[in-house]
C-alpha cells in the first residue's frame, strides 16, 4: 500500500473499530499537487507526479527502442528479439490488419502510440508510481486529439474536402430518404462522438480500475482490528486487491491495443472512402 | 468534447482559485494536455528517427535473406537433380559402350581364331607342298644318279664280259650298244 492510500483512507489510525467511518476514496485519488511549475508566455505548466511519469514513460520508451534498435542483427538476440517481437505485433496485428500493406507507412506512428498508452496504463502497477498516468483525462484526450489531427486531414487530403464529408455523410447503398437523418447522425458519430469515445474509453476504464484496487486497499487497511469481521474483511479485501491488480495488467495491455486498433481503424477509414 | 474541456477548465480555475474544492476528473487542464501532445510527440519523433527505420531495415533484409535462401536452396536442389540425371546417363552409356565392346571382342576372338587357323592350314599345305615337291626332285635325281651308274656299271660289266668275246661276235656288240641306247633315253626320257 502506497502513502496515497494510507493519506486517502484518513490516516494510519482510521480502523473499523476506531470510531471512524470509512474513507471510501474518490475523485481526490486523482489529485496531484504541483512538483515544479513553470510558465511559458501567460500559460504555467504544472509538473505533477502524473506528467512526471508521463515523461518518464517517454524516457523509458525511447530509450528501451533506441538501445534495442541501435544495430540491429540479421539474427535476433535479446533486447532486439523483444523490440522486434512489439514492431511485428503492431505490424502485422495492427496496420496491415486493419489497412493492409499501406499501414506499413503509420507503423511508427501506432507503434509509439501503442508503447506509450501501454506504460502509461501500466504505471498503475509499478510500485511507488501506483496510478495509471492515462487515468488523468487530459493525457488520453491528448493521445486522442494526436489521432484525430492525423486522419481528418489524411481524409481530406486523399478523398479531397467535400468527398471526405460526402463519403461520411452519404454512405451508398442507402434509401435517398434516409439520409435526412443519416447525414447528421454520421457526421456526429464520426467528427464529434468518435474522439470523445476514443478518449473517454481509454481513460475510464483506467480510472475505474485504479479506483477499484484503491478501494479494495483502504478497505484491507481500515478493516484492521480485532475482531473477526475486520480479520476475514481485511484479508479478503487485500486478496481481491491482488486479484484486480492482475486483472488490471490486462486491461492496461488491451486498452492500448484498443486504442492503437482504433487510431489504425480510423486512419485506415480516412485512406479509403468505405464502400 | 469541446465543451466538456471547457467545461472541465472552468472547474479547474475555479478550483485553482479557491484551492479546497476538488476539480472535476473530467477536468482538462491546457498544461497537461500540451505535455500530454508533446510527449507522444517526442516518443513518436525519436523512435520514428531512430529506431525503427533501422529495424524496419534489418527485417526487410531478413526476409530477402530468407526468401534467397530459399531460393539458393531450390537451385542447389535442381542442379543436384540435374547432376543426378547427367550421372545415370552417362552410366547407362557406358554400360552400353561396355556390351558392345564385350560384343565386338567376341566376333574379333571367332575372327583371329578362323584367320589363324586358315593360316595355319595354309602354312601346312606349303610344307607339304614343299616336301613333296622336294621328295620329287629327289626322286628324279637319284633316279637319274642311279640310272648313270647303272650304265656306268653296266658298261663296266659289260666290258668285263665283253672283253673277252667282244671281237667274236658282233651281234653281241651290238646288243650292247643298244642297251646302251636304251639306257640313255631312259635317262633322258
Amino acid at each position: 500500500m502506497s502513502a496515497d492510500v494510507v493519506v486517502a483512507s484518513g490516516g494510519l489510525d482510521c480502523h473499523l473499530m476506531s470510531g471512524c467511518g470509512f474513507p471510501a476514496p474518490g475523485a481526490e485519488i486523482f489529485q496531484f499537487d504541483a512538483i515544479y511549475t513553470f510558465t511559458i508566455g501567460s500559460l504555467a505548466f504544472h509538473i505533477t507526479k502524473v506528467t512526471f511519469l508521463l515523461l518518464l514513460c517517454v524516457v523509458l520508451i525511447l530509450g528501451f527502442f533506441i538501445y534495442a534498435f541501435r544495430s540491429p542483427k540479421l539474427v535476433p538476440r535479446g533486447a532486439q528479439n523483444v523490440g522486434e517481437m512489439g514492431y511485428l505485433f503492431i505490424r502485422d496485428g495492427i496496420a496491415r490488419e486493419a489497412m493492409g500493406k499501406e499501414g506499413d507507412k503509420f507503423v511508427p506512428f501506432l507503434f509509439s502510440f501503442f508503447f506509450l498508452v501501454w506504460l502509461s496504463n501500466f504505471m498503475g502497477i509499478v510500485p511507488f508510481a501506483q496510478i495509471p498516468v492515462t487515468s488523468i483525462f487530459a493525457i488520453p484526450v491528448a493521445f486522442a486529439v494526436v489521432v484525430y489531427v492525423t486522419w481528418v486531414p489524411i481524409g481530406i487530403y486523399k478523398q479531397g474536402f467535400f468527398g471526405f464529408f460526402k463519403n461520411m455523410m452519404f454512405p451508398p447503398g442507402v434509401p435517398k430518404v434516409m439520409y435526412v437523418l443519416l447525414a447528421p447522425l454520421e457526421f456526429m458519430s464520426n467528427i464529434i462522438v468518435r474522439p470523445a469515445t476514443h478518449a473517454i474509453r481509454l481513460f475510464a476504464n483506467m480510472f475505474a480500475g485504479h479506483l477499484l484496487i484503491a478501494s479494495f486497499s483502504v478497505a484491507a487497511f481500515y478493516l484492521i482490528s480485532a475482531s473477526v469481521v475486520g480479520v476475514i474483511g481485511s484479508v479478503a479485501s487485500f486478496a481481491v486487491a491482488v486479484g484486480l491488480t492482475g486483472f488490471e495488467v490486462l486491461i492496461q495491455a488491451l486498452q492500448a491495443y484498443i486504442f492503437t486498433l482504433l487510431a489504425a481503424v480510423y486512419i485506415g477509414g480516412a485512406l479509403h472512402a468505405e464502400h | 468534447m469541446i465543451n466538456v474541456i471547457a467545461a472541465a477548465s472552468a472547474v479547474v480555475a475555479a478550483s485553482g482559485a479557491e484551492g479546497e474544492e476538488m476539480p472535476s476528473v473530467l477536468a482538462v487542464p491546457i498544461d497537461e494536455l500540451i505535455i500530454g501532445i508533446i510527449a507522444f510527440l517526442i516518443v513518436f519523433g525519436g523512435l520514428a528517427k531512430l529506431a525503427l527505420p533501422k529495424i524496419k531495415q534489418t527485417l526487410e533484409e531478413r526476409t530477402d535473406a530468407i526468401e534467397g535462401g530459399i531460393e539458393r536452396a531450390a537451385k542447389a536442389e535442381a542442379e543436384a537433380k540435374n547432376l543426378a540425371e547427367e550421372y545415370r546417363a552417362q552410366l547407362a552409356q557406358a554400360r552400353e559402350e561396355a556390351s558392345a565392346i564385350r560384343t565386338q571382342a567376341q566376333a574379333d576372338r571367332s575372327a583371329i581364331i578362323e584367320e589363324a587357323r586358315a593360316e595355319a592350314r595354309t602354312a601346312a599345305q606349303q610344307v607339304t607342298a614343299q616336301a613333296e615337291a622336294q621328295l620329287a626332285a629327289d626322286r628324279s635325281q637319284a633316279t637319274s644318279a642311279l640310272t648313270r651308274q647303272i650304265g656306268e656299271l653296266s658298261v663296266t660289266l659289260a666290258g668285263k664280259v665283253v672283253g673277252q668275246s667282244l671281237d667274236d661276235d658282233a651281234r653281241v656288240r651290238q646288243t650292247v650298244e643298244d642297251f646302251i641306247a636304251d639306257l640313255e633315253r631312259q635317262a633322258t626320257g
